[in-house]
């Protein structure tokens, strides 16, 4: 694996003022005989510990931009950089070695895998970067399960927990192995007024608490108002950012 | 949940049938091949020594005159039998792995209560005959030795026996196209499951076929077992060479059967092949099925960052636990099924009622199984790996 630092160094190593995810001029163009623009010309800075809300109405581009900025998808143009490192040349197993050691990723529905436990779901990203021990990788797992309140569900799999544990299962993978960002696509799109309400006050900790730096899409305007910093998209672009843009070119 | 349980139960149950069906098939395929060999390798001594020769004798006369054709000549008549018989065992039972025995064979008409029937009329010796020829297990009446109970003993085959209306005990009369007669006790009925045999054929001892050949000494064929039925024809090609009289070994006797026998091993091999290819294509089917469906899984362990080697790893260790737990399930279910074909009981008027002959072969089982496997592995390996191409955001957006 060829990663330059662990997770730490990467928080570390930046100040907080260094931004943590910059995208630079990012576009993303569906190919095809129409070509489709999801995003275009996005710029922004995302620091550490910040809790950020990706907000826009349904087609507006805020899922695509947030893959993008999780190294899932590749920009037709412009670029990603994490932690000060440039994405733009990264072979597909450095871009997954990235992901697996500094993003943590929730989407809008669990998937968890359902023939494993809870626990094993946990520790399948631990297992992937293979820094620690069977023992030490089970005690993480539960450890974090159990912050999540779910000590007593570890060992049921996805189908016998209710929706919202299942969520906080995956919110519990996506920490597995303790990355600085997690990027989230509507975490609580799929639950419950009250699972929604848990799930969010899980991810308002960790950015308070422990912290990392979570970016979420949401077309829920109210929850986005309790985040720390809303970013508008419509029509593929940017049109409000209620924190004033960094200047990135230091 | 549910769904995959139950599909994951299909495929197993898909390799299982693969496999249990191609080793019944291979089971019935090559013991009736097994069978056949033993009826042909049984149904005489594996090799016959006989007083005839190769090539007709060279008379005389065309020696003499070698660049002369002669016509009419009275051809010089050899006396019948192998010269110094006695000796020749001696010799043959000093390097042949086996047992040898002696025979006087000859052409009689058996007739009781004015019922004739021709029958080839075989002296033996009961001591030797054991060692040589499965006789004295077809014994149905009497026995073997029983031929010392009588100055003129004989024993028959059960159906010439029905034939002639003779049963133990009673004397018949037995007479050769040369004119010699005697009369016989029917000490013993024999039944080798061969009709032809059955039929037409009856042993005496061998001083008693001398009588009946008026030949004192006479003994026209040696009959030779030896240890291992399919050396039999190097065997035969040496005692040739080295007695100068023909012997002819099983697999010569039998010439027009065992090239037959290669029709037959073309067809087992074929249908056996047949069966594993369909059954791999079963399971290549199935198994695939299932990973394709699994390419959300995959999207998704993808997206976390585990790296397509990883993945595909996952992916194909799962089809092949389906294969090997298929190919157990398999083993199990062709053990069952040879198991319930081996109680099939065949009756055939031609034959003693027997049931289908099978073979248990540990190879069979692994054949089958290493078919199994690899078809699962190939089955797993290529769809996981288009799989694990794929972009997971391809899918995630698909699903969300």
């Amino acid at each position: 694996m060829s990663v330059a630092g662990t997770p730490q160094d990467l928080v570390d190593g930046a100040p907080a003022t260094e931004p943590l995810i910059v995208a630079r001029g990012v576009t993303r163009i569906l190919p095809g005989i129409v070509p489709v623009t999801l995003v275009h010309d996005i710029d922004l800075a995302i620091g550490g510990n910040e809790f950020v809300a990706i907000t826009g109405p349904s087609g507006s581009g805020k899922s695509s931009l947030l893959y993008l900025l999780g190294l899932l998808d590749l920009p037709t143009a412009g670029e990603v950089r994490i932690g000060q490192r440039a994405t733009v040349r990264m072979d597909e197993a450095e871009r997954a070695s990235v992901r697996l050691s500094t993003l943590g990723f929730v989407f809008q529905f669990h998937f968890l895998l359902p023939e494993f436990s809870a626990l094993d779901n946990v520790m399948l990203p631990m297992r992937a970067l293979a820094v620690m021990g069977d023992d030490a990788m089970r005690r993480r797992a539960t450890t974090l399960l159990a912050s999540l309140g779910l000590a007593e569900h570890a060992h049921k799999r996805p189908d016998q927990l209710s929706g919202g544990q299942r969520q906080r299962v995956a919110v519990a993978r996506a920490l597995a192995n303790d990355p600085p960002i997690i990027l989230a696509d509507e975490p609580t799109g799929s639950l419950d007024s009250k699972s929604s309400e848990q799930v969010f006050q899980i991810l308002r900790d960790l950015v308070d608490r422990d912290n990392k730096t979570v970016v979420a899409v949401t077309h829920d305007l109210d929850l986005a108002q309790r985040m720390d910093r809303r970013i508008r998209l419509d029509d593929g672009g940017i049109v409000s950012d209620d924190v004033a843009m960094r200047d990135i070119s230091a | 949940m549910r769904f995959r349980v139950r599909q994951t139960l299909v495929a197993v149950a898909g390799v299982a049938t693969g496999v249990g069906f191609s080793i019944v098939m291979a089971a019935l395929m090559q013991g009736s091949q097994a069978d056949f060999t033993r009826q042909l390798i049984d149904a005489l001594p594996h090799i016959t020594v006989s007083d005839e020769l190769r090539k007709a004798p060279v008379q005389p006369a065309e020696t003499a005159f070698g660049a002369a054709e002669i016509h009419g000549l009275t051809p010089e008549v050899r006396r019948r039998g192998i010269n110094n018989p006695m000796a020749i065992m001696a010799t043959l039972e000093t390097w042949v792995p086996g047992a040898v025995a002696p025979a006087t064979k000859s052409q009689a008409l058996i007739r009781y209560a004015n019922r004739d029937v021709g029958a080839s009329v075989q002296g033996i010796d009961p001591h030797r005959e054991p060692k040589v020829s499965m006789l004295a297990t077809q014994m149905r009446v009497g026995t073997l030795a029983s031929l010392y109970r009588a100055s003129n003993a004989i024993i028959l085959g059960n159906r010439l026996a029905e034939r002639i209306g003779a049963r133990l005990g009673s004397n018949i009369t037995v007479q050769t196209t040369d004119g010699a007669r005697i009369t016989a006790q029917v000490v013993g009925l024999f039944r080798s499951g061969i009709r032809s045999i059955d039929e037409s054929t009856a042993y005496v001892l061998v001083k008693t076929a001398q009588i009946l050949a008026q030949q004192t000494g006479l003994v026209n064929e040696i009959r030779v077992r030896v240890a291992d039925p399919m050396a039999a024809a190097s065997v035969a090609q040496r005692i040739e060479r080295e007695t100068g009289y023909k012997s002819v070994a099983w697999q010569e006797a039998h010439e027009d059967l065992l090239s037959a026998f290669i029709v037959r091993n073309i067809i087992m091999y074929t249908v056996v092949g047949a069966i594993l290819m369909v059954a791999s294509f079963g399971i290549y089917n199935i198994i695939s099925t299932i990973t394709h469906e699994k390419t959300r899984d995959i999207a998704i362990l993808k997206s976390f960052g585990l790296r397509e080697a990883t993945v595909r790893r996952i992916f194909v260790l799962e089809a092949l636990l389906i294969g090997l737990v298929g190919a157990l399930a398999g083993w199990a279910l062709g053990y069952a099924l040879t198991g319930a074909l081996g109680m099939v009981e065949i009756r055939n008027p031609m034959i003693d009622a027997t049931r289908l002959p099978l073979v248990y072969s540990f190879l069979h089982y692994l054949v089958a199984a290493a078919v199994a496997l690899a078809s699962s592995l190939v089955a797993g390996y290529f769809p996981a790996r288009k799989a694990s191409r794929a972009y997971p955001v391809d899918i995630i957006r698909g699903a969300t």
